[in-house]
């Protein structure tokens, strides 16, 4: 066997670490849960702030799941990259065809 | 010297390309998943993108979804997060070559995976009757009429785009954990499976009428019988660790698609009085 290949081989079947981590990710992706439905039952803010507030927690709550539960965070540096980079990369071409006509309906004052 | 005897160790265990420096530090399956789960977060991107965009210009938007229904989606989306737990710990079951262990833990996962199935079926079904539909769509499939007065029958009337769009993003997200649900199964009981799944088949497709929304996860589940079978008989094979995580990835990222559906359909249509 190739250097290359034990090197693989350890590390995908390594341990990462702990179990007592992904408990505490799974506590906190319920304690963000929690507090998006307290959001939605007191309805504090108008609609597109609550839009702009939920997706912050989403991405915070995909960013653990990603990072943990997916083991993107123990992966090499050059396929994190390279996987987050170009689907962000798609992520920002949609919302560019989408935000000119967004921002107008937001400016027309219908919220 | 030594190209010859990497030959020979090539040869010896029919690995063609296993001495090739792996690209990204990981083995291929796994690279391929995350390649397709890439591919498939652009489809529900493109979905959210366009609910999104529909709630923003659509004044006022309908804010059907009262107490009841954010306790049931809450309930749903913590067995969802549960299973992906149960996942995790499937993986390191397997990490560590505990056998007996990855099973029970995938079928932990299975469970949750088929209470979130179960407890969303139910609510369709509720939405359907108080008068939810999509104009023509519901009629074509031979639901049951849903009501023909009352606030959601309104909002189907009068403001189609909800309906449409939380079926179509609902239901797409139900078929892809549907689908996680069989390749869990095949991954911890191969073959063994495919029984099971059958009498499951057979008893949605003959017990539930065709007019109730719990009949049509059947063509699911019969599609996914005949490619677990051909995926089982044509290349039999005993799943390892590996086969275990690169399942788990695509769990995973059901759980992930999840944590945006809910907050943007479900807590953006609410109206908790």
């Amino acid at each position: 066997m190739t250097k290359d290949n034990e090197e693989l081989t350890m590390h995908d079947t390594a341990i990462h670490d702990s179990k007592g981590q992904y408990f505490w990710v799974w506590a906190a992706l319920l304690v963000l849960t929690a507090i998006e439905v307290a959001l939605g039952y007191k309805q504090v803010f108008s609609p597109v702030r609550m839009l702009e507030v939920l997706l912050i927690l989403s991405i915070i709550k995909s960013a653990l799941i990603i990072g943990y539960f997916m083991h993107l965070k123990f992966e090499t540096a050059l396929m994190r990259w390279l996987l987050v980079l170009s689907v962000v990369a798609c992520f920002t071409i949609m919302y560019f065809f989408f935000f000119p006509d967004a921002d107008r309906i937001i400016n027309l004052g219908v919220h | 010297m030594a190209e010859a005897t990497i030959e020979h160790d090539a040869v010896q265990h029919g690995l063609p390309g296993a001495y090739e420096a792996p690209l990204f530090g990981a083995y291929s399956k796994k690279v391929g998943m995350w390649l397709f789960l890439a591919s498939d977060s652009l489809t529900f991107g493109a979905l959210l993108f366009a609910f999104s965009y529909n709630r923003i210009y659509t004044v006022p938007w309908p804010t059907p979804f009262h107490a009841e229904s954010i306790a049931n989606a809450t309930i749903m989306t913590a067995c969802l997060l549960s299973s992906s737990l149960t996942m995790v710990l499937a993986v390191f079951a397997a990490q560590r070559g505990d056998r007996p262990w990855i099973r029970n833990w995938l079928l932990a996962t299975m469970i949750f995976g088929t209470a979130f199935i179960v407890l969303h079926g139910m609510e369709w079904s509720k939405l359907i009757s108080e008068g939810l539909s999509i104009p023509g769509f519901m009629s074509l499939l031979g639901v049951a009429k849903p009501a023909a007065s009352g606030e959601l029958a309104d909002i189907s009337k009068n403001v189609p785009q909800f309906p449409q769009a939380f079926f179509g993003l609902t239901a797409m997200h139900m078929l892809h954990v549907t689908i996680g649900v069989i390749y869990l199964g095949v991954v911890a009981f191969r073959r063994w499976f495919l029984p099971a799944l059958a009498v499951i088949w057979i008893a949605v497709a003959l017990l539930i009428p065709s007019g109730n929304v719990f009949h049509y996860p059947a063509h699911v589940l019969g599609l996914g019988l005949l490619v677990a079978a051909v995926i089982l008989f044509l290349k039999p094979k005993d799943y390892d660790a590996h086969d275990v995580e690169v399942c788990g990835l695509y769990w995973h990222f059901v759980d992930l698609v999840w944590m945006f559906i809910f907050p943007l359909v479900y807590l953006m249509s609410t109206k908790v009085t």
